[in-house]
């Protein structure tokens, strides 16, 4: 969907401003939210769904609110689409012996795959695809319709477009996509420099110009 | 209507370099109505979690200790001092970073598919999370605040320069400056440029330079 969360290429919002001497968490409730997101994903994940349950906040509120504020709104919608109160109780329970392990081996997005065969080589010249879904996608705004060149093939990776409705992991290349500033930007940008974006096999088309 | 008001106290308590509009998001929500309310919501979301069996209360206890305590960039600063000293450690880096900086004891959530860019006399690298606050956790810890907010996110990519002039970073014209969007589950470390006056330092000592910003890509390291 095209959200409020998809802020590259705004300039609105004034300087980036620092608090000195910033704690990790301000206060306990987000302290507890942190805790809340990291721990539910049996029941309210994958990571993909509870992004694409901050970008349906209200963009009012979205930028009116802090971080942790977005995270609660993802956690209560989630808890109310996925009718947590109605659920049975979960078969496992993370406790708090096995919560360094859950930290340590993390959750890959990568599925290795025999049939891996990415159509891009590095060095292609490859077009973001126009694509305007209505559902979630990790295709910025800021690079649909724009040329670049496949600059790393960082592996098999899980499709967050169907990822976050359940409906399959459906894991495909993903590729380190070079854009030259100017294509993106235009001439205020400076001729040299550039931005990476990590975007999926099925974002892009060959280029042919 | 309070949160009119945060805005005018925001305005009237930082003095902006050049003319911009209040940035409201940017307040804390330090008044004690709206932290309780807040406060009430995670709490019932918290019951219910616990309840059905989901995680223990205890679990959430240790998930907040380690990533308030144990995890942080001083961890990315002992991968940065490795490279700056030991140049085979510092080609396994560039070259498969998960695996170098596993070599130290990093890794895990938001640090699966690692990659370290570095800084030199001719590039700059700068990373971000445009749609939302991807961060490498393990070696930087959780993100500062202006990391997962609107003027960063919107601005990094299309005025980097001027972002890092933010930051009091003023690069050369000839630089070339490269953005890293992390928009999947790839996570981004940039290895900056060891600073001047440092060749008799040992690697203990040169992780004590390191800095977060700079592992960001927001600021360059100043001689000692």
């Amino acid at each position: 969907m095209n959200g409020i969360h998809d802020l590259g290429g705004l300039t609105c919002f004034g300087p980036v401003v620092r608090e000195a001497n910033e704690p990790v968490f301000h206060e306990d409730w987000e302290r507890r939210t942190f805790a809340l997101m990291m721990l539910t994903g049996a029941a309210l994940g994958p990571i993909d769904s509870y992004r694409h349950a901050i970008e349906r906040m209200d963009p009012l509120r979205y930028l009116q609110t802090t971080y942790y504020e977005h995270w609660l709104a993802g956690l209560e919608r989630l808890v109310v689409e996925r009718a947590l109160a109605d659920a049975p109780p979960a078969r496992n329970t993370v406790t708090a012996e096995v919560v360094d392990a859950v930290v340590a081996a993390g959750i890959s997005a990568e599925r290795a795959s025999d049939d891996f065969a990415p159509r891009f080589a590095i060095g292609d010249r490859v077009v973001a695809k126009n694509l305007n879904p209505r559902d979630h996608t990790r295709l910025p705004r800021y690079v649909r319709g724009r040329q670049g060149v496949i600059a790393a093939i960082q592996g098999n990776h899980v499709f967050p477009d169907t990822a976050a409705h359940l409906a399959g992991e459906n894991p495909q290349p993903l590729y380190s996509v070079r854009f030259a500033a100017r294509e993106l930007w235009g001439p205020q940008a400076a001729p040299q420099d550039c931005l990476y974006v990590d975007l999926w096999e099925s974002y892009l088309e060959a280029a042919t110009s | 209507m309070s949160e009119h008001d945060d805005h005018h106290r925001h305005d009237d308590d930082h003095h902006h370099p050049h003319a911009a509009p209040p940035n409201p998001y940017l307040e804390k929500r330090r008044n004690g109505e709206e932290s309780a309310a807040l406060a009430a919501r995670v709490r019932a979301i918290e019951a219910l979690v616990v309840a059905k069996g989901l995680a223990t209360t205890a679990a959430l206890d240790r998930m907040v200790e380690r990533y308030e305590h144990d995890l942080g960039p001083m961890n990315g600063a002992r991968v940065v001092a490795r490279a700056w000293t030991d140049p085979a450690y510092k080609a396994r880096l560039l070259d498969n970073a998960t695996a170098a900086i596993a070599e130290l004891g990093y890794g895990g959530l938001q640090g699966e598919h690692m990659v370290v860019v570095e800084n030199t006399d001719s590039v700059h690298n700068v990373v971000v999370c445009t749609l939302c606050s991807c961060y490498p956790w393990p070696v930087l810890g959780l993100p500062p605040a202006w990391y997962k907010d609107a003027p960063y996110r919107s601005r990094v990519v299309i005025d980097p320069r001027g972002v890092l002039a933010d930051f009091g970073t003023e690069l050369e014209p000839d630089v070339e400056v490269r953005v890293w969007d992390s928009s999947a589950e790839v996570r981004y470390l940039v290895l900056p440029q060891r600073p001047p006056g440092t060749a008799d330092m040992r690697e203990e000592e040169l992780a004590a330079l390191v800095t977060r910003d700079a592992m960001i890509g927001v600021t360059r390291l100043a001689a000692p």
